[in-house]
């Protein structure tokens, strides 16, 4: 890729940019992030699509290589969901397969050339384009204020109205009424840091591996000349090693984002 | 950065394949896994089954020989002990055989031996009254002289 006029900054300032065709003049609101939710929604039909069409035809019997395949990330992740939740898993172990799958599945995103969507949606008039919605904090927020909520249902539905009040006032510190608006601050922090901590750590990480990505691509439009090569052939060894790095940090992504969902409703499920 | 609409759209769409999710694919997978599990587990128990079924024949076919070769071993026994019988047995037969036919030779040399000592006797006898009738040159009446010449007969 050439370096564009304004050189690196404005190369890097142009590939944060989201596509938002439509709706921004009815307010920031609605000013959609088209590449996102593309991306987000393709990854997640192919997730469905995938294990669907393996659990359709899943036999008892010797199983298939993809149907093996399938049943190891079932498994390892049913596995995580025993070894922390002691009940029912028939809703939690389908979310949790769902947050790591998607997940990893969005942050794998972060693997392709980070100039090869945004190159393809230019022929087709499409200016930009990023391509991992993981690093959109509408993504990251989406999922995680969903297990929020889960969250929050999973609690009334094991201790009830009153018994989940009766926790929010009286833990931690005691019963006493004094007591109550200092128990009650603290649980509203505790219940909101929640939500805000999982869905920035995995924004954090897929934003930063992708700045990453992109301040190396700046090397590969360096210019012309013996150092101008000399950059291009260490921006493909440090892109070969970030990227190669980069594997194992959008696999640990998944996976904690899919343990911390976990762990937090079966917190929510157990009592204090 | 700031979260807006797309965070709404988003949800829904988190929303809706945890719904899939639930729904098509973690109860079929999880079915086949678990009816796989039921079906290796009782395969194992089966194999342990037919491998304590093939120890408990391998006793009884070993209890079979050892039984079957005392019955041989005593068997091969009681025929030694029956030949010896049978031999001892013909042996004393034959003893009583030989004793008896033993016997009966005795019995016929002794009653040869007699017959030839009469005949003996006799001849002697005729000898000596031939012999005596030529010395005195008359003839002997056999018949008057009969004790005398069977005292002579009796003293040969």
């Amino acid at each position: 890729m050439a370096r564009e006029p304004g050189g690196l900054s404005e190369y890097i300032q142009h590939h944060l940019t989201h596509l938002i065709p439509v709706g921004k003049d009815y307010g920031d609101f609605w000013a959609l992030h088209i590449d996102s939710i593309t991306v987000s929604l393709v990854l997640g039909v192919l997730f469905c699509l995938w294990f669907w069409s393996k659990a359709r035809k899943a036999t008892a019997g010797v199983p298939s290589k993809g149907q093996a395949f399938v049943e190891i990330i079932l498994e390892f992740v049913d596995g995580q969901v025993k070894d922390v939740f002691h009940g029912d898993r028939r809703f939690l172990g389908p979310l949790a397969l769902t947050v790591f799958v998607w997940v990893f599945l969005m942050n794998a995103m972060d693997l392709l050339p980070v100039d090869l969507l945004p190159w393809i949606t230019e022929k087709f008039g499409i200016g930009h384009f990023r391509a991992v919605p993981t690093a959109d904090t509408n993504m990251t927020f989406a999922m995680s204020i969903t297990v929020f909520l889960l969250i929050i249902v999973y609690s009334f539905k094991a201790k009830g109205f009153g018994g989940y009040m009766h926790e929010l006032f009286t833990a931690p510190f005691g019963k006493h009424p004094v007591l109550w608006p200092f128990n009650f601050a603290l649980n509203l922090v505790e219940l909101v840091s929640k939500p805000v901590s999982l869905a920035m750590r995995l924004f954090g990480n897929m934003y930063a591996g992708e700045l990453v990505f992109m301040l190396i691509a700046g090397l590969f439009s360096a210019g012309a000349g013996v150092a101008g090569w000399t950059l291009y052939g260490m921006g493909i060894i440090g892109y070969t090693v970030w990227g190669l790095f980069h594997i194992l940090i959008i696999s640990i992504q998944a996976f904690i984002f899919m343990v911390l969902t976990i762990v937090y409703i079966s917190m929510a499920h157990d009592h204090h | 950065m700031i979260p807006n609409g797309t965070l709404i759209g988003e949800m829904i769409a988190f929303a809706i394949l945890i719904w899939f999710c639930v729904q098509f694919i973690w109860p079929h997978i999880n079915k086949a896994i678990e009816e796989r599990q039921v079906k290796i587990a009782e395969g194992l128990s089966a194999a342990e089954r037919a491998h304590a079924e093939l120890k408990d024949a391998d006793t009884k076919v070993a209890d079979e020989i050892r039984k079957a070769r005392q019955q041989a071993s005593e068997i091969i026994d009681k025929a030694q002990q029956q030949a010896n019988g049978i031999l001892d047995k013909a042996r004393a037969d034959a003893i009583v055989e030989i004793n008896r036919l033993k016997a009966v030779a005795q019995d016929d040399i002794a009653a040869m031996a007699q017959q030839a000592r009469e005949q003996l006797r006799e001849r002697v006898g005729a000898l000596a009254v031939q012999g005596a009738s030529k010395i005195v040159q008359r003839e002997v009446d056999a018949s008057t002289h009969k004790a005398l010449l069977d005292q002579l007969a009796a003293e040969v």
